[in-house]
C-alpha cells in the first residue's frame, strides 16, 4: 500500500511507537516484578489494600457529588442571568483552576483553612476548641470541589446554552415560572450532560495524586496512587507497588469503559462558553436566590486564589528570589516543561497528520483501518494510565540499573509530554482537519506536497492552535508533582518538588512564596492561551 | 497556451450504490458547458478528468495521451472550484505564484508573469492583499490568474461563479471568454444557469444519473430539437 510510504503516516507511526514504548516499558517493569516476586505481589492484597481502595472510591464519590450538585444550581443561575456586571469575570475565574497546579491549590487551601490559616481563629471560635486544620478526607474534598465545581459548572452551562433562544422566548411567552422552566427545559439538557460530567470528575478524583499527598492525612486518608508512591519511595516494596498499580489500572479501566458507554467527553479543556443574547428572565425572589448561589460559588473558588496571594506576598520574597535552590529549580522546571511541551506537540502533530492523511487516501466507503483508528483514539488510552502509574512501572524497571534518579529528567519530560497529548490533540486536530478539508484538492492539483506543503500551507494554518497546545502542555507539565515525586532527588528538583520539600520541612512561608511564583507562571501561560484563542 | 483534446473512453466510476459511466470526446480549444440535475455526476466528471477521483475502469486521454494513472498535479489540467481556491494566509501574489512553483521559489521572470496575469484579470495593484481583503469576485479572479500562470491546456470550472450575483457572474464569464480568446485552452464548465451556457459554450453536455445523455451544439440544445429531458430540466 502506497499510503504507508507517505511521510506523514510514517511520522504518525513513529509517534505511536514512542507512546507505546513509554507505556509498554511501564507495563514491562510491573509485569517482570510481578513474575519475579509472585507471592509478594499476591500477598500484598491484604486488608490494608482493601481499605485504601475503599477510601479511593469513597472520596471520589463524595467529591463528585459535592462538585456536581452545587454546579447544577450555579450553572442554572448563570444561565438565567445572561447579562450582569462581572459575569464574564466569573466565567473566566471558573476556567482558572484548570491552570493552577494542584500543589499550589493545596497550599492555598491550607493558607485558608489550615491550623494557622486565615480562618483558623474564626473556626476555633465556632467549634469552641482549637482548630486542628483541614486535613484528611475534608481537606481532600475541599480541594477536589475547588477544582471540579467550576469545571462542572462550565460543562453544564455549556449544555444549557445549547437550548435554542426561541425556546427561552417561548417559555417566557407561555409564562413558565422558574420551577416549570427547570423541569421542562433546563433539567432535560443538564441531565443529558450529567453522566459525562460526573464521570469525568469521578475519574479525575480517583487518579488524583498531589492533593491526596499534600492534604490527606496518614494511612487513614490515602488513595491507591499515593500508596504506590509510598510503597516505592518509603517502604521500598516493589511487590506491593505492583499490586496497588494493578488495582489502580483495573479501577480506571472500568471507569473509562463506563464513561465511554455514557458518551462522556474525556478531556476537560479551557474553552469558555459564550452566552448568546437573550433576556434576563428571573423575577425578584429568584434573582436574590441566584445571586446568593453565585456569590457563594464565587467566594469558594476565589478563596484559595486570594489566600495564595496573601500568604505568598507575606513570604520573604526577596530572600527566595536570591535562593540558589529556587533558581536551579526554576530553570529545571522551565527547561523540562518546555521540552515536554515541544515533545507533546510533536507527538500530537504526528498522530493528527497521519490520521488525516490516511482518511483522505482511503476510499470514502471503506472503513478506517486498525492503524488509522489507533491514530484516532490511541492517545486517549493514556488517560487510563495515570502519570504515577507510568512512573511507577519505569521506576521498578530501572531500580536494578541503579540509574533511577539520574533518569529523572527523561521520565518527567516523556510522561508529562504524553499526559498532555489528549489536550494538545484536542487543540490541534479540528484546525488541522479543517485545513486539510479546504486545501487537499488544491494542493493535489498544484503539486504542493511533502515539506513544501508543511512549510507553506499546513503550518501557517495550525500555528495558533499549536501555540495553544504548547502553552497548555507546558502549564500542565510545570505544575506536575506526580512523576517528579517518584524520581526527584537532590540531583533533579523541579519547582513543585522544591515546594513539596519545603512544605514537608515546615518552611511554610517559603512554600507559600514558591506557590505564588509557580501559580503566576502557570496562569500567565494560560492567559496567553486564552488571548491567542480569542484573537484567532 | 493552446487547447488539448479530451477523450473519455468507457470511464466507469462507482461509489456506494452509485455507478457512473462516461464516454465523451471534446475537440481541442472548445468550450463545453456541463449541465444536469444535482447529484447527476457533473462534479464527478470533472474530478475524474482532474484526477481527484479514480475510475474503476476505462481511460482518460488528454491530447491523445493516457493520463488515467497520473496524479492530479501531473495532468495538463487546471481546475477552479466554487470556493477554497485560495490559501487564506498567503497574499494574492503568493497564491498565484504557487501555480508556477509549489515551493514558492520564484524567479524574476516568474514574478513578471504573475504581474502580467494579475493585470489580465484586472487585479493589478492588489498583489500584497490577503484573500480576506478581497470580494468574492476578486478571489475567483485570483484563481483565474493562477490558471494563466500554470499554463495548462485544459481548464475545468466547477461552478466557480455560482455564489456571485447576476451582474458579477456575467462579468466573470466575459473574462473567461476573453482568456479563452487569448489563450485557447479547452474549457469544461459545470453550471446550473442556461444563460451561462448560452453566453460562452460551443456545446452542452447534459448529464443524467451518471451518464452523458446529450452532447450537442448550444444552439441545438436551446432549440425545439433538444432532447426532452434537457427541455424539462431547463423548463423550456
Amino acid at each position: 500500500m502506497g499510503v504507508y510510504r507517505d511521510s506523514r503516516v510514517l511520522a504518525g507511526i513513529a509517534g505511536l511507537a514512542a507512546v507505546g514504548l513509554l507505556i509498554g516499558g511501564a507495563f514491562a517493569g510491573l509485569i517482570s516484578e510481578a513474575l519475579d516476586d509472585w507471592s509478594g505481589a499476591a500477598s500484598a492484597f491484604d486488608s490494608y489494600l482493601f481499605r485504601i481502595t475503599r477510601f479511593t472510591l469513597w472520596q471520589a464519590l463524595l467529591s463528585t457529588l459535592l462538585s456536581v450538585c452545587p454546579a447544577i444550581l450555579v450553572a442554572r443561575a448563570l444561565a438565567r442571568h445572561p447579562v450582569f456586571w462581572g459575569r464574564s469575570f466569573i466565567l473566566r475565574l471558573f476556567a482558572l483552576p484548570l491552570a493552577v497546579p494542584a500543589i499550589v491549590a493545596s497550599l492555598g487551601i491550607l493558607a485558608l483553612l489550615g491550623r494557622a490559616g486565615i480562618f483558623a481563629d474564626a473556626l476555633a471560635w465556632l467549634t469552641g476548641e482549637p482548630w486542628q486544620g483541614i486535613y484528611g478526607l475534608s481537606g481532600i474534598l475541599v480541594a477536589h470541589v475547588f477544582f471540579n465545581l467550576p469545571l462542572a459548572t462550565r460543562f453544564l452551562l455549556h449544555a444549557l446554552e445549547t437550548v435554542p433562544t426561541d425556546q427561552w422566548r417561548l417559555a417566557a411567552q407561555l409564562g413558565m415560572g422558574p420551577r416549570t422552566t427547570f423541569r421542562l427545559i433546563e433539567w432535560p439538557v443538564m441531565r443529558a450532560a450529567l453522566p459525562g460530567v460526573a464521570g469525568l470528575i469521578f475519574m479525575l478524583c480517583i487518579t488524583s495524586f498531589t492533593i491526596v499527598l499534600t492534604l490527606g492525612g496518614g494511612p487513614r486518608a490515602t488513595t491507591l496512587e499515593v500508596a504506590i508512591y509510598q510503597a516505592l519511595r518509603f517502604d521500598f516494596d516493589p511487590a506491593r507497588a505492583v499490586a496497588l498499580t494493578a488495582l489502580q489500572i483495573a479501577l480506571t479501566v472500568v471507569v473509562v469503559i463506563l464513561l465511554v458507554r455514557a458518551g462522556a467527553d474525556m478531556v476537560a479543556d479551557a474553552n469558555m462558553p459564550v452566552a448568546r443574547r437573550r433576556p434576563n428572565m428571573a423575577r425578584a425572589p429568584e434573582t436574590v436566590f441566584n445571586a446568593l448561589v453565585i456569590i457563594a460559588a464565587l467566594a469558594f473558588v476565589a478563596g484559595p486564589f486570594v489566600s495564595t496571594i496573601i500568604s505568598g506576598v507575606q513570604a520573604d520574597l526577596v530572600r527566595l528570589a536570591s535562593d540558589p535552590a529556587v533558581h536551579r529549580a526554576t530553570l529545571t522546571s522551565l527547561g523540562l516543561a518546555f521540552i515536554a511541551a515541544a515533545l507533546s506537540l510533536l507527538l500530537s502533530l504526528s498522530l493528527t497528520m497521519a490520521r488525516s492523511a490516511m482518511e483522505h487516501s482511503r476510499n470514502r466507503t471503506a472503513s478506517p483501518s486498525f492503524l488509522e483508528r489507533l491514530f484516532d483514539t490511541g492517545a486517549g488510552f493514556v488517560l487510563v494510565v495515570p502519570p504515577v502509574v507510568v512512573g511507577a512501572g519505569w521506576f521498578i524497571l530501572l531500580i536494578d540499573s541503579g540509574s533511577v534518579f539520574s533518569l529523572a529528567p527523561v521520565m518527567v519530560v516523556t510522561v508529562n509530554a504524553v499526559m498532555a497529548m489528549p489536550f494538545a490533540l484536542r487543540a490541534i486536530r479540528p484546525a488541522w482537519d479543517g485545513a486539510a478539508e479546504r486545501h487537499d484538492r488544491l494542493c493535489a492539483s498544484l503539486g504542493i506536497s511533502g515539506f513544501n506543503r508543511l512549510r507553506l500551507i499546513d503550518w501557517p494554518s495550525i500555528r495558533r492552535p499549536a501555540f495553544t497546545a504548547f502553552a497548555f502542555a507546558m502549564a500542565l507539565s510545570l505544575g506536575d508533582l506526580g512523576v517528579i515525586a517518584l524520581f526527584g532527588s537532590d540531583v533533579v528538583k523541579t519547582l513543585p518538588y522544591l515546594l513539596f520539600e519545603r512544605m514537608g520541612s515546615y518552611r511554610t512561608a517559603d512554600a507559600a512564596g514558591i506557590a505564588l511564583f509557580l501559580g503566576i507562571v502557570c496562569l500567565a501561560l494560560m492567559m496567553l492561551v486564552d488571548r491567542t484563542r480569542r484573537s484567532a | 497556451m493552446s487547447g488539448a483534446s479530451i477523450e473519455l473512453r468507457n470511464l466507469v466510476f462507482s461509489y456506494d450504490e452509485t455507478r457512473m459511466e462516461f464516454d465523451l470526446s471534446v475537440p481541442a480549444s472548445s468550450v463545453i458547458a456541463i449541465m444536469g440535475p444535482s447529484g447527476s455526476g457533473k462534479t464527478t466528471l470533472l474530478n475524474l478528468i482532474a484526477g481527484f477521483e479514480k475510475p474503476v475502469s476505462g481511460k482518460v486521454l488528454i491530447d491523445g495521451r493516457d493520463v488515467t494513472g497520473l496524479e492530479p498535479a501531473e495532468r495538463p489540467v487546471s481546475m477552479v472550484f466554487q470556493e477554497n481556491n485560495l490559501f487564506a494566509h498567503l497574499t494574492v501574489e503568493d497564491n498565484v505564484g504557487l501555480g508556477r512553483s509549489p515551493s514558492l521559489r520564484l524567479t524574476d521572470a516568474d514574478r513578471a508573469d504573475i504581474a502580467q496575469a494579475l493585470a489580465q484579470t484586472g487585479l493589478a495593484g492588489k498583489e500584497r492583499r490577503l484573500p480576506s481583503e478581497l470580494s468574492g469576485g476578486e478571489r475567483q479572479r485570483v484563481a483565474l490568474s493562477r490558471v494563466l500562470v500554470r499554463d495548462r491546456p485544459v481548464l475545468l470550472l466547477d461552478e466557480p461563479f455560482a455564489s456571485l450575483g447576476p451582474a458579477l457572474r456575467r462579468e466573470m464569464l466575459a473574462l473567461v471568454r476573453q482568456l479563452h480568446f487569448d489563450h485557447g485552452m479547452t474549457i469544461l464548465m459545470v453550471t446550473h444557469h442556461p444563460e451561462d451556457a448560452q453566453l460562452i459554450a460551443d456545446r452542452i453536455a447534459f448529464i443524467e444519473a451518471g451518464r452523458i445523455v446529450a452532447f450537442e451544439d448550444t444552439t441545438t440544445m436551446f432549440s425545439r430539437a433538444a432532447p426532452d429531458a434537457f427541455r424539462a430540466y431547463i423548463g423550456a
